[in-house]
């Protein structure tokens, strides 16, 4: 499967996608192209994008998951970034990567809650 | 000041990303850094290679990790050399925003703030050198 980068997996009406390790940058930008898929074929309302396993985040694929963020709310779904780790976040801001348009969450869990208040 | 055993990684394409990264964290962990120093140290390098990728001289790119000790800490430390065309004017690279691909322009100034040591050399013509160091807390 050419364009299984990630699992994704329905939860309700949502996608929740999990991404893990260290992504080489060929993945991250296939990724692009299995979520956006993903939620025009599902027609998922919200997508969560679980980045609590990411081994490093540099300015590279910082750009590319807002990316995916934009590509996502084109295709009339929310998209919200969770588990960004306390490293991550210091490591991004010191960069000076804000991903301020960003809709984030600590967790899954609050990111759906999250989701929930953004589609009413 | 000596090293340890380092570790060497040639750059050649995007593809050797991920493998400078691992040195990078391998060598961060003997070294005995914290979750955040080593996220910091690896972001930095990365985006060091990716500057290396897009400016420079492919052949002979390469990473050379190593472990530092000093009397009284340890650390870490990344030298990246290239032999592309070298940087004419340091003081303007290392400035937040600028960019002469019209990419982020953050790539040396963040690799800066996220190392407690960092240097950059250039000769025109003869390529770059950028030193990156990072010591346990």
């Amino acid at each position: 499967m050419p364009h299984e980068i990630v699992p994704i997996i329905r939860v309700g009406e949502n996608l929740l996608v999990s991404l893990q390790g260290d992504m080489d940058d060929e993945a991250v930008i296939r990724l692009e192209d299995q979520i956006t898929r993903e939620v025009e074929r599902t027609r998922a309302k919200g997508t969560l994008i679980d980045v609590s396993g990411l081994a490093v985040v540099d300015s590279f694929i910082a750009q590319v998951i807002a990316r995916i963020v934009a590509m996502v709310g084109l295709l009339g779904s929310e998209a919200v970034i969770v588990g960004i780790q306390p490293a991550v976040a210091i490591t991004l801001v010191e960069l000076g990567i804000g991903m301020e348009q960003i809709h984030t969450a600590l967790n899954a869990g609050k990111g759906m809650e999250l989701l929930k208040r953004l589609q009413t | 000041m000596s090293s340890g055993t380092p570790g060497h990684y040639l750059i050649r394409s995007e593809r050797d990303l991920s493998g400078v990264r691992k040195l990078l964290r391998s060598q961060a962990q003997l070294a005995g850094l914290g979750t955040l120093e080593l996220t910091k140290f690896v972001a930095a390098g990365s985006e060091i290679a990716r500057n290396i990728l897009k400016y420079a001289d492919l052949d002979g790119a390469s990473v050379t990790v190593s472990l530092i000790e000093s009397k009284l800490q340890s650390g870490v430390r990344a030298v990246f050399v290239d032999l592309g065309p070298g940087i004419e004017d340091l003081d303007l690279a290392l400035q937040d925003g600028y960019s002469t691909s019209g990419s982020l322009g953050i790539g040396l100034p963040g690799a800066r703030r996220l190392c407690d040591e960092f240097s950059l050399e250039s000769e025109p013509l003869k390529g770059t050198t950028v030193t990156l160091a990072k010591w346990r807390r």
